[in-house]
């Protein structure tokens, strides 16, 4: 036998050995894989741990293994860890070989014998494969020190601002006419109160003025291609009918323009704007975006008064959209959230009860910028309400909906409590199911919101009716409610509800997701690549997921996400390259008989074919290693490293325990 | 524990999607039937049928193939070449005189971690009740030794001359 190998065995505590007979595990790889070339197996309790990645050293440099196995938890957690170990030893990396027995065998069976069963088999799989594996050396390639963030609400501009102060060039993609996000409807941010304008407009500006960073509002990414390091991608940027170069951001195209068209996005439903607008006063960049749908120019073809009165002959009403491919090392995605919906609570009645509002409605109301100029008034723009009820929870942690929790519901309800009673001196009812005040300074917020007299109900709202039965509730809007701890239904009669709605994916998440390869939860939200070590990172390297765009999540909370991406992407910048898995498909000249079965199977076109030799060749640069074309050569002679036909085939006979001492099989 | 026949099976994972989804399964601590034992590929378009009937004649009584779910391959679209094969092998198995459903095809985002448990349990039911396959046995005849199987990777003995 010309391998010597070594089976580590790893308790994990008691997440294995609690299921796993570890013992007998190693013994019997000693046993009966001794002909295979198992030298020494042993087990530990954390192969992980410095001490166990120093038996597998010191056995690698005294006894000479030319192997290892690890029988541990899955490769995605460790691989890593254990191959650099080999390496520190001498053995090359690639010789390591884990075999998951935790979330594959302990975590997801209970009978003890049958787990040691199934490891024993999963050991021997790797025992086989790791014969076959041959000694492979990482690709490195440069890095681009260019950063794409897209989505330019709080959590993305403090992505860009980080990696922009720290000396490197950062595209900032945003698909509104002005960054911002969310964060700049809001009025008051909790638990301070400050007022959300006041601390996000400075960076707006710093973004916008930025020498290091290319602001590309009314921009969406198309296309993304490449891999760490070298992206390559393609923005569009919409036509705003304005030129940039020209336009100085007075405002009078506004000012002139005749239409006027609901806004339904800034201002959510509740004001209007012009067609030719830019969302807020503060908007970054201040130029204004052309609505081709609403501008009387393009629907009737005459018009043109913003034309006519701008001072720099800034409008263009030729420009098209504009295809922009940049090169970039790394990608931020800070695309934050949608509202959920409250029409779809059919029985809160918004969109049917006048004086049902949503919470981003009020926003917008309370919002001094707004279109009520801040007065809380109920829809008719005038009557100040005398009671108000507050509903959580709409949409979230609802089986009908989304089981979640949205995370700042709670808070945003308790603002809204303390805003109305500040402003209009109403009788406030917060119906809760339970108060989620955690983080700094937020239960506080709670307490001094219940000291101002707002009345908490504890229950699930059933209904909200304009239907009276009492006489008390004419004219009103009935809250038909449980109070679960006073243990009775109630009916509270409100002149306003209004619905703390959850938050949700952005309806096109999936799409996003594929377009940069990255994968959603069941819920629909960015998957991390770690839930608690490693959450902003994703399954794609240099692909990184900051605020809501990851989870539900309040503005303390995407900054520091923001600013955690900055410091994962200047890390890999400063490494001025990055190192690739060798996994690449290979063409072997002599066996090739060109018949071009492969070709068409690749989807990065990879693949050439070489008319002067008739076969077909395989640019490394470009094959990702997915394998399609080595299962597909009818001549065998494509081999794709890491997960050769011989790895494969000897895994299965592994598997299957043909690999036994003779006496055994 | 009772008689009942307890089959063994290979599944074929895919590195991006269906593995993770087995890496959930575990972390979520979701309990299912142990006979799966899984080798982790980079893409199920890696997978080459001839795995399946290797697996098949050495001893495996069904196949789980594993990947993303259409159009969400992390290599763009290769998880369809893993279908056209699956569909092409399953006609293969058929003329083979082996129940094509011994051989299945499962789409699991890394998000599906109860999918991935159920649809292993199921299989193992399935299996279970179509019951061993006994290729390549001893006991299946006398020509049918482990010796006299063709091998169906392509190996040596299938090289073709360039």
């Amino acid at each position: 036998m010309t391998e010597k190998i070594g089976v580590y065995v790893c308790h994990c505590g008691s997440n294995i050995a609690g299921v796993v007979d570890v013992v007998d595990v190693a013994n019997w790889a000693a046993e009966k894989l001794g002909h295979q070339g198992v030298v020494i197996a042993r087990d530990y309790k954390f192969m992980c741990s410095s001490l166990g990645q120093e038996l597998i050293e010191k056995d690698i440099k005294e006894l000479g293994l030319t192997r290892v196995v690890v029988a541990a938890c899955s490769p995605h957690l460790h691989e890593k860890t254990f191959r650099t170990a080999a390496k520190n030893a001498g053995l090359n990396p690639y010789l390591v070989e884990l075999a998951s027995i935790r979330e594959q065998v302990s975590w997801v069976h209970t009978d003890k014998a049958v787990a040691t069963a199934k490891s024993k088999a999963v050991v021997s799989g790797a025992v086989s494969r790791v014969i076959e594996n041959r000694a492979l050396d990482e690709i490195k390639v440069p890095i681009n020190p260019n950063t794409l963030v897209v989505g330019g609400g709080i959590a993305g501009i403090q992505s860009a601002l980080e990696i922009a102060n720290a000396g490197f060039h950062v595209y900032l993609v945003e698909r509104e006419p002005s960054i911002g996000g969310h964060m700049a409807q809001f009025d008051k941010t909790f638990p301070t109160l400050d007022c959300s304008a006041c601390i996000l407009t400075p960076r707006m500006v710093e973004a916008g003025t930025h020498p290091n960073i290319t602001l590309l509002t009314w921009s969406e990414v198309v296309n993304v291609a490449g891999y760490v390091g070298n992206f390559n991608v393609t923005i569009k940027k919409k036509a705003r009918f304005i030129n940039e170069e020209l336009c100085t951001g007075c405002g009078i195209c506004q000012e002139k323009c005749p239409k006027k068209v609901i806004d339904d996005v800034y201002e959510a439903g509740l004001g209007y704007r012009k067609a030719v607008y830019t969302p807020f006063a503060q908007a970054v960049p201040n130029f204004p975006v052309m609505d081709k749908e609403n501008c009387t120019y393009f629907e009737k073809g005459t018009c043109k008064a913003c034309e006519k009165f701008c001072p720099t002959n800034a409008i263009d009403f030729n420009q098209q959209d504009e295809l922009i491919n940049i090169d970039v090392g790394n990608i931020v995605l800070a695309t934050g959230y949608d509202l959920f919906d409250a029409r779809r609570v059919s029985n809160y009645g918004y969109g049917r009860l006048p004086n049902v509002f949503t919470s981003l409605e009020f926003e917008r109301l309370s919002n001094a910028a707004g279109p009520t100029s801040g007065n809380i008034v109920l829809r008719d723009g005038k009557t100040t309400p005398k009671s108000v009820g507050i509903i959580h929870c709409v949409g979230s942690r609802d089986r009908n909906f989304n089981n979640y929790c949205s995370v700042i519901c709670c808070m945003q309800g308790l603002k809204f409590a303390h805003l109305v009673h500040e402003r209009t001196g109403a009788t406030v009812y917060n119906f809760y199911i339970d108060m989620r005040t955690a983080y700094k300074a937020y239960d506080e917020f709670y307490q001094r919101v219940l000291e101002e007299g707002t009345l908490f109900v504890r229950g699930k709202v059933a209904e909200v009716t304009d239907a009276a039965r009492y006489s008390n509730e004419r004219g009103k809007l009935i809250i038909q409610t449980e109070d679960t701890l006073a243990g009775k239904q109630r009916r509270i009669p409100v002149d306003m509800v209004i619905l703390s709605s959850g938050l949700q994916p952005r309806k096109d998440a999936k799409e996003v997701g594929k377009l940069f390869g990255i994968s959603c939860s069941m819920d629909g939200w960015f998957t991390e690549k770690h839930p608690k070590l490693d959450p902003v990172s994703t399954m794609t390297e240099g692909i990184y997921i900051v605020g809501c765009a990851q989870g539900p999540k309040d503005i303390p909370s995407s900054v520091a996400q923001g600013a955690a991406a900055s410091a994962r992407v200047l890390d890999k910048i400063l490494q001025k390259e990055v190192a690739l898995e060798p996994i690449k498909a290979t063409v072997d000249q002599a066996k090739c008989s060109g018949c071009k079965i492969c070709n068409g199977l690749c989807p990065f076109n990879a693949i050439a074919f070489i008319e002067d030799d008739k076969i077909s060749y395989i640019n490394p640069a470009l094959c990702q290693g997915c394998g399609t074309c080595v299962a597909a050569c009818p001549a065998g002679a494509i081999s794709g490293t890491g997960f050769s036909n011989e790895q494969i085939i000897a895994q299965i006979d592994g598997l299957l325990l043909r690999n036994l001492e003779p006496a055994e099989a | 524990m009772t008689d009942q026949f307890e089959p063994t099976i290979i599944g074929f994972t895919c590195n991006w999607c269906s593995y993770r989804a087995s890496d959930l399964a575990g972390t979520a601590r979701m309990k299912y039937a142990p006979n799966v034992k899984l080798i982790r590929l980079m893409c199920s378009g890696r997978l080459d049928p001839t795995f399946v009937l290797r697996a098949l004649s050495s001893g495996a009584d069904g196949v789980m193939i594993t990947g993303c779910h259409p159009g969400e391959c992390h290599y763009i679209e290769q998880n369809y070449k893993a279908l056209r094969r699956f569909l092409l092998l399953r006609r293969v198995l058929n003329g083979l005189g082996i129940e094509p459903e011994r051989v299945k095809l499962v789409w699991a985002s890394a998000a599906e971690g109860a999918r991935f448990a159920a649809e292993t349990t199921a299989f193992v039911e399935e299996i279970r009740k179509l019951g061993p396959l006994n290729w390549g046995k001893a006991d299946d005849g006398p020509q049918a030794t482990d010796h006299d199987q063709p091998s169906f990777a392509h190996g040596k003995e299938m090289e073709v001359p360039a």
